[in-house]
């Protein structure tokens, strides 16, 4: 789970991106708080074999699921 | 485009306005190859509003207001405005400040090296080398873990503060223009009418906010993530005023002698660049993408906007600007420059970057503490 809330560009594609090369998940989730990030994330996540699913939760908020593609 | 697509279209539109508007604003009288440039138009409304008194750089540019509004209506209108801010402000107006020194040692901001670029400036090209160096020291640190920390959810009156004070400033200009200063020559004189700048820059500064438009994103995003999307936009801006510069006959070939509001001075012309990306990537954007962010609500990004103001004003008042190339009546030709000054404050800005990025490292802080 990585937490991206408040975080601006581009810290939350780094972070995403230390999860990614640290532990290679099949699945990761990701909360962030602006649109921006959202599509910064999808960008990279599906550049590195990711299917990305967005929910909008409370007050602005995402909730990203990263899923490997099989 | 799909949405997983790697090059969004709008980020090529609002590169293409970007060109456009500083090919049509030059030609309706913005000065030479500086139809749009952020830091400038920044610094002349510090001088417009008396808080530096250099008499050639004082008018209140409507870009700026126009680029705030663009961004805050689009945003309102696609429900993205959102008041947001605490992360870092202080060190955010210090570093706002720093790479507005910056790129008054270079005279430019990114988007103006850009259009200096396409214009045939090879000082600019000079600058670019600059920037780019700028950009991968930051992201030695983005890699190290720096960041400036989270911002919150703040009332709406914080996410106001820039589009507010920008009506403000454009309304003041319209009914009394007498309390302000303008400059009655050199670039600040020189400008297109009032509301064609403001109109356009709207238009501009809307594009901008719908495509994330970011100068130093864009290289960045090359480097880091190997994502060419934003890095489209600085492109397509250097093509359309390449392009439009032919068309029109402004483009004489690529030179560094003696190029509009331009000096040949290449170690400060570099190391001014360095700032201004070393600086834009540790603020998560560059002083265009600031305008637009904090027309969207974020109050760390006005903040930065009134960082870059003070900036231009200490820029001026202790003579660290660069000044341009010139010719004298007997011909003798002045390269242009900086004072020692600006060397000094160059130096002293380079301490700053670094400590703002080691101890904004989490681990590194901790160790020094």
């Amino acid at each position: 789970m990585v937490d991206a809330r408040g975080l601006s560009c581009p810290v939350p594609v780094v972070m995403v991106q230390n999860a990614v090369k640290e532990s290679n998940p099949k699945e990761l989730e990701v909360l962030v708080d602006a649109k921006v990030c959202v599509e910064n994330i999808t960008r990279y996540a599906s550049s590195q074999g990711y299917e990305v699913d967005v929910k909008e939760v409370d007050g602005g908020e995402f909730s990203m699921t990263l899923k490997k593609k099989a | 485009m799909g949405k997983n697509s790697k090059i969004n279209i709008w980020v090529l539109i609002a590169g293409l306005a970007v060109g456009i508007a500083a090919l049509v604003l030059t030609a309706l009288g913005n000065p030479k190859n500086m139809g749009f440039c952020i830091a400038c138009f920044e610094r002349d409304i510090a001088g417009s509003l008396g808080l530096h008194q250099a008499a050639v750089v004082q008018y209140v540019r409507p870009e700026i207001i126009g680029l705030v509004l663009g961004s805050f209506i689009i945003s309102l209108a696609t429900k993205e405005f959102k008041a947001k801010a605490g992360s870092s402000p202080a060190v955010r107006f210090i570093l706002g400040m720093c790479v507005m020194i910056g790129a008054l040692v270079f005279l430019g901001c990114p988007l103006r090296m850009v259009i200096r670029m396409g214009g045939g400036d090879l000082n600019a090209f000079v600058g670019l080398a600059g920037f780019v160096i700028g950009i991968l020291i930051g992201i030695f640190f983005l890699k190290k873990g720096f960041s400036l920390k989270r911002n919150y959810n703040v009332t709406t009156t914080e996410g106001l503060a820039l589009p507010i004070s920008s009506v403000v400033l454009l309304v003041l200009v319209i009914a009394v223009p007498s309390i302000f200063i303008f400059s009655e020559m050199g670039p600040g004189s020189m400008h297109a009418p009032l509301l064609a700048s403001l109109v356009i820059a709207m238009v501009v500064g809307a594009l901008c906010q719908k495509s994330r438009l970011c100068m130093v994103g864009g290289m960045r995003d090359v480097v880091m993530f190997k994502d060419f999307n934003l890095l489209s936009g600085f492109g397509v801006i250097f093509v359309t005023i390449l392009v439009g510069n032919a068309i029109l006959g402004n483009f004489h070939g690529f030179s560094a002698y003696l190029q509009p509001i331009a000096h040949a001075s290449q170690l400060w012309n570099l190391l001014g660049m360095v700032i201004v990306g070393w600086g834009s990537v540790l603020l998560g954007g560059c002083p265009l993408r600031q305008l637009i962010l904090a027309g969207e609500g974020n109050g760390d990004s006005a903040v930065t906007v009134f960082g870059m103001i003070f900036g231009a004003a200490i820029a001026h008042n202790f003579k660290l600007a660069g000044s341009a190339a010139s010719l004298a009546e007997d011909g003798t030709y002045n390269a242009g420059g900086i004072a020692d000054t600006g060397k000094v404050a160059v130096v002293i800005i380079f301490a700053v970057l670094l400590f703002v990025s080691i101890m904004n490292i989490p681990k590194l802080a901790k160790k020094t503490k």
